[in-house]
């Protein structure tokens, strides 16, 4: 095995992090606006590429003495990652007019946070994972805070502070595995965990509860939820997009990684699926419940992500079933994060159009957008339409898929915990439709979409309309990302 | 050829989406030229079916989606039986006299057709549907147009009215996802004509519960008290074409899935419940009726009256024998004619007297001598004058209910008094009476649009009361293998 061969496997993350480079170095002697995003658009489509030619040319394997692996599962994520940057970049062209002096930074910086995110889903052994989070979360404080108003100052510091603090709660997690195995790599840490006697279970069952609350940060469940609401509501509009989408995503990834592999054992497996299951219950209901009383879209949206990741989690749940392992459960939480991100990003694409010329967030102001801005209306609609999960969207068929694995798990009263929480979930959403289509407007100006923005909101809702009515595709790469973990 | 009439409709959507604003008239020609095609397609259907044959006819059967891990395979597959037959010529009717009695809309003429013309689909869809989840899919699409044609063209408290209407909807609904999954899993299939073969036992959940899951929505929307309060509010605030479509055929989707799904799936279960079924019949019919009795605003009092005539659907549906359910599916498809008739008379009443109070209303078959004509064909036939398409499925229902439960169909009988009371009391305050120079001014139906719907429903009323075997034959060969489950 060649060095080149590793490289190559890094290849979707190193054309990120290469063009992240070269683009704030341009901007130091050219300064262009359309060269930066043109350029950092390239980056993502050669990442892309890459990604493809790894799949085509089949170089899945480890890389770099066992830190990395390049698996149906990462490869599944790059894609995932890299679009999901593709389109915070086009939603950002209009908004980062807000921040001219920085812009290459800005650019650069979500290119490496993707290229974190990727790692995320790829690396196998602690420290790299360990080192890999810091990547994302660092380039993320500094998105977060990017604004430099007060809102936006305030967001990246609480994300910040938050967010050191379930660093160091993971590490104490993993320290701990560390202690067990003598080993960082996760495939030993799970032949340590098969070979668990009663006398390290306690240990083991800490380190498991301090990964999980390190962890859920980043997948935004509660009760690590805190900081959700306000870096929402404070970070520029096109990153509260990518945090609830990108972020979110690259959580369930390493959760997946490191709980499937290292802690998949049947002697601790049926704990953290319990554990899993209450945080489920609690984080679609707390979400749900307090969404409705939100006069904030971008703070609605934010519970809302947190009610989701409620019904992510009923995935990591869903284990028990005795045939197909942990596959069951992941390729819910696949296919749901794929939705999901499609979903979404239109959603905050939708709002990202609608707020750079209104001026508000506010719920209130979107009376009689429907005459104001019919196309960004519409596919609002389909969004929030998806997220409440009613058909032929995208978010449809994630939740009857996620909660087909929880059945088949045995967890039908964690089922009826989620399909209730649909029914408070839809009262919010369609409060925000409701209001679109039937108040009058509070001016007749016509609400226009940049092409950037208009094309984003395209690609979301083609996707969300796609996967809603020709799922099979999706469903089958999901699965087959899903059978790294399976049987 | 079932997809073609169930799909159609998007086509008249598409159309009349592409329209420009300055003609945004013509919308209503687009959307009845669709619901004529549609309604001519059904009736070739008609003629075409087999009525020797027992079994699904015109089936189409696709995979759709094919999930390996989980066992999560849905088919697009549709058919119909004599059953589902009747249901899908009874929607083309309406759908057709919805379009005709809606063709003086002037606010926002081409969403309104949109909207109309996506629910028919929806309908058509629940009625051919053989997967369970497809069948569950369409249920559910068909929420988002009710809400908005509800909230925006309706009238009075319509927000509040079109609120309830999808929640009472969507939390039965979350319930039967929860049954469906357990069904799918512990049968590995979705496909109905499966199920109903199959002798279902061994289930996550008691069977007995799963009954309860599947059957609350279908009660919900039928709706069965306690859970009929959404119906009144939502009827009367309801545009009237909303009405018609509401009272006619929404309500038989909540009959149609307790045939469909819980009688044939799970028959055991149903036997047990048979008694049950019976008592919630029997109260439906004498509550709604008395609540009837009580109102004083027209539309309301159509609405009441349903809940009443729903009552002997669940009573016919209780009898569980080749007699009684062929009378629950003709008072299904009478209803939606008789009752559709109602609020089609009662909404040009109040477009023309603007005014739906009993009280003010008097002598008016002075001024409108047709409307009131076709008024008292229609209450006649609720109330099941003979040689009426009322007194078939009504006389059906008693004698196939009579064996199993006699008591409860003796209290049931009573209805019809009461009907008869309410009914006549309506007609001798509005139209007969004292002539009031306050309604000299009003005209009668004159127009085309008007003229057509009256005369086409009163044909079919009388067409299905003097020769019922029309109708009758097609039911029994749907109903036949239903009992032979339930024998």
């Amino acid at each position: 095995m060649g060095d080149m061969a590793s490289v190559d496997r890094l290849g979707p993350e190193l054309i990120l992090l290469a063009f992240a480079g070269i683009i704030v170095l341009t901007d130091l002697v050219v300064q262009r606006r359309w060269l930066v995003v043109g350029s950092s658009l390239l980056a993502v489509a050669g990442s892309l590429l890459w990604a493809g030619t790894l799949v085509a040319r089949d170089m899945r394997g480890s890389a770099f003495d066992g830190l990395l692996v390049v698996d149906d599962f990462s490869l599944f994520f790059n894609f995932l990652f890299a679009g999901i940057a593709g389109v915070v970049i086009l939603a950002s062209i209009d908004y980062s007019e807000r921040f001219s002096r920085y812009q290459s930074e800005y650019y650069a910086l979500v290119l490496v946070s993707a290229a974190g995110m990727m790692l995320l889903a790829a690396t196998v052994d602690l420290i790299a994972i360990f080192v890999v989070l810091e990547l994302t979360s660092i380039s993320l404080y500094v998105l977060v805070a990017f604004l430099k108003d007060v809102r936006s100052s305030e967001a990246g510091l609480k994300y910040l502070l938050l967010g050191a603090l379930s660093t160091a709660v993971t590490l104490y997690g993993m320290a701990l595995l560390f202690g067990l195995s003598g080993s960082t790599s996760l495939a030993d840490i799970g032949n340590m965990v098969a070979a668990a006697n009663a006398d390290t279970r306690a240990a083991l069952v800490m380190a498991m509860v301090f990964l999980a609350a390190g962890l859920g940060f980043k997948m935004a469940a509660v009760p690590f939820q805190m900081w959700v609401p306000d870096v929402y509501e404070g970070a520029p509009t096109p990153i509260t997009a990518y945090l609830s989408v990108g972020s979110k995503a690259a959580g369930f990834a390493v959760v997946m990684r490191i709980f499937f592999e290292a802690l998949g054992d049947g002697s601790i497996s049926s704990d953290w699926a319990n554990m899993f299951a209450a945080i489920a219950a609690i984080s679609m209901t707390v979400g749900n419940v307090v969404a409705i009383s939100q006069t904030n879209i971008k703070r609605m949206l934010g519970y809302s992500s947190i009610a989701q990741a409620g019904y992510l989690v009923v995935g990591l749940a869903a284990i028990s079933a005795a045939e197909g392992g942990f596959s069951l459960g992941a390729s819910g939480v696949i296919f749901f994060l794929a939705a999901y991100a499609f979903t979404n990003l239109g959603a905050f694409i939708a709002i990202i159009a609608i707020s750079n010329r209104i001026n508000s967030d506010d719920i209130g102001d979107y009376g009689g957008m429907a005459r104001r801005a019919p196309l960004l209306a519409l596919g609002l609609t389909l969004c929030l339409l998806s997220l409440t999960g009613i058909p032929p969207t995208a978010g449809f068929i994630a939740k009857v898929y996620i909660f087909n694995a929880a059945v088949q798990s045995d967890l039908v009263w964690l089922v009826i915990v989620g399909v209730l929480n649909s029914v408070v979930a839809a009262y919010y959403y369609l409060r925000v439709v409701l209001q679109m289509y039937l108040e009058a407007p509070a001016s007749e100006e016509r609400v226009p979409a940049g092409p950037s923005l208009g094309l984003a909101l395209a690609i979301a809702c083609g996707g969300v309309l796609f996967i809603g009515i020709l799922p099979s595709p999706l469903l089958e790469v999901s699965e087959t990302a899903a059978r790294v973990f399976g049987s | 050829m079932l997809s073609f009439i169930v799909f159609f409709p998007l086509l008249g959507v598409a159309i009349i989406a592409l329209l420009p604003r300055e003609r945004e008239r013509d919308a209503k020609w687009v959307a009845a030229a669709t619901a004529f095609v549609v309604l001519v397609a059904t009736l070739g259907l008609f003629v075409a079916f087999d009525r020797d044959e027992t079994g699904f006819q015109f089936v189409q059967s696709h995979t759709w989606i094919s999930g390996d891990i989980a066992h999560f395979d849905i088919q697009y597959l549709l058919g119909v039986d004599g059953l589902g037959l009747a249901m899908v010529v009874l929607t083309a009717l309406l759908g057709l006299v919805a379009v005709l009695i809606s063709w003086r809309i002037e606010l926002r003429p081409k969403e309104y057709f949109v909207w109309l013309l996506l629910l028919e689909t929806s309908l058509l869809g629940v009625f051919t549907a053989l997967d369970f989840l497809l069948f569950f899919i369409f249920w559910e699409i068909e929420l988002i147009p009710m809400y908005f044609l509800i909230s925006i063209w309706g009238t009075g408290r319509k927000v509040y009215s079109a609120w309830k209407y999808v929640f009472f909807t969507f939390f039965g609904s979350a319930f039967m996802l929860v049954g469906l999954l357990v069904l799918g899993f512990a049968a590995d299939t979705f496909d109905i004509r499966v199920l109903s073969q199959m002798e279902i036992r061994d289930t996550l959940v008691p069977v007995q519960v799963l009954f309860f899951f599947l059957i609350f929505g279908f009660a919900i929307k039928l709706p069965v008290f306690p859970f009929h309060t959404w119906l009144p509010d939502a009827h009367t605030d309801a545009p009237t074409a909303v009405s018609v479509m509401l009272a006619g055929v929404l309500l038989k989707m909540g009959g149609y899935g307790m045939l469909r799904i819980c009688l044939s799936i799970l028959p055991d279960v149903a036997r047990d419940a048979s008694v049950w079924l019976a008592v919630f019949g029997v109260v439906n019919i004498l509550y709604g009726a008395l609540v009837t009795l009580m109102q004083t605003d027209l539309k309301r009092l159509i609405a009441y009256s349903s809940i009443s005539h729903m009552g002997y659907v669940l009573l016919g549906v209780s009898a569980l024998g080749q007699v009684g359910l062929t009378g629950a599916g003709m008072q299904m498809f009478t209803h939606g004619l008789i009752t559709g008739l109602l609020f089609v008379v009662v909404g040009m009443v109040y477009d023309r007297a603007h005014t739906r109070q009993i009280g003010e209303l008097s002598g008016l078959a002075h001024q409108m001598p047709m409307i009131a004509v076709v008024m008292v064909i229609a209450g006649l036939a609720s109330l099941g004058l003979p040689s009426t398409a009322g007194f078939v499925s009504e006389v059906m229902v008693f004698l196939g209910t009579f064996d199993k439960h006699g008591a409860l169909t003796i209290l049931g009988v009573i209805g019809i008094l009461l009907t008869a009371g309410y009914i006549l009391w309506m007609i001798q305050r509005v139209f007969l009476g004292e002539r009031l120079p306050r309604w000299e001014g009003l005209g009668d139906a004159t127009a085309w649009w008007e003229r057509t719907a009256l005369v086409v429903m009163v044909a079919v009323i009388f067409l299905i009361g003097i020769y019922p075997a029309v109708l009758a034959d097609v039911i029994e060969t749907g109903v036949k293998p239903i009992v032979e489950g339930l024998a």
